[in-house]
């Protein structure tokens, strides 16, 4: 059968997706949060004078430091998706695998994120259990 | 894919500054990705209760797990502050040869050094 379409339109699609630039600009803005909340992640960590069990939940209580870890768990997982993603595309060129490899890293970081923002949200809202 | 010959590629250069620190900042990347999963980890057995948390306290303990934190937070420390010439270099500054040696050599020194801070903290912390 022949094929009527023209040269632009079997080219279109082979190429760049055309979303770079939100990827681009996504990975720098994250990294500028990050730049913030991973330092005060690891500070806080540092200063703070121990870890017992009620002195973390305490801590984890306290409404700016719920907000602020909430806040590094969005980004810190935003930016690691953003930054595997490119790793597979640069390293794994056969489809299948690549195609699968972007999706388990999207599928993982959903589901890590999503768990970690539930948890802090249980620990502020006092849903811990002792046991 | 097609095969095609490729041009020489890194392993006929001789290993520079430049091109270490380069894969270093992916390296160090993908320790972090298993860093924010220790931390998401620390998380869920907080918010589990006093008993896995017991249990994520004693892993944490452990002499090849603190080596492993001290790693990670190397790891932090040097992707930050290469993350930051790259933000330099995205504006457009520090982009002579001379200036991407000297701030090369200041990222690794400042995350050693903020590396050995961090940890002389937790030490006296207890």
């Amino acid at each position: 059968m022949a094929d009527y379409r023209t040269p632009l339109a079997r080219a279109r699609g082979l190429g760049a997706a055309g979303n770079g630039s939100k990827h681009w600009i996504g990975q720098r803005v994250s990294a500028l949060a990050l730049l913030v909340l991973g330092l005060w992640f690891v500070w806080s960590l540092a200063l703070h004078s121990g870890f017992d069990y009620d002195a973390a939940i305490a801590w984890v209580r306290r409404p700016h430091v719920a907000v602020t870890l909430l806040l590094t768990v969005a980004m810190g997982f935003y930016h690691m998706y953003l930054g595997l993603r490119v790793v597979i595309e640069d390293y794994v060129h056969q489809i299948a695998l690549k195609s699968a490899l972007l999706v388990m890293v999207f599928a993982g970081s959903c589901l890590m994120g999503v768990t970690a923002i539930v948890s802090v949200l249980r620990i502020f809202f006092g849903g811990s259990v002792d046991g | 894919m097609q095969e095609r010959p490729l041009s020489p590629h890194i392993q006929i250069y001789k290993p520079q500054l430049t091109s270490a620190l380069s894969i270093m900042h992916r390296m160090t990347g993908l320790l972090l990705s298993l860093g924010l999963m220790g931390m998401s980890l620390w998380l869920i057995a907080l918010s589990t209760g006093e008993k896995p948390y017991a249990l994520w306290l004693t892993i944490a303990g452990n002499i090849l797990v603190r080596i492993l934190l001290v790693v990670w937070t190397w790891s932090f420390y040097y992707h930050l502050c290469n993350g930051v010439r790259h933000l330099l270099w995205d504006s457009g500054h520090g982009l002579e040869i001379s200036a991407v040696y000297r701030s090369g050599y200041l990222a690794l020194g400042a995350s050693v050094v903020l590396t050995g801070l961090t940890w002389l903290m937790l030490a006296a912390a207890g």
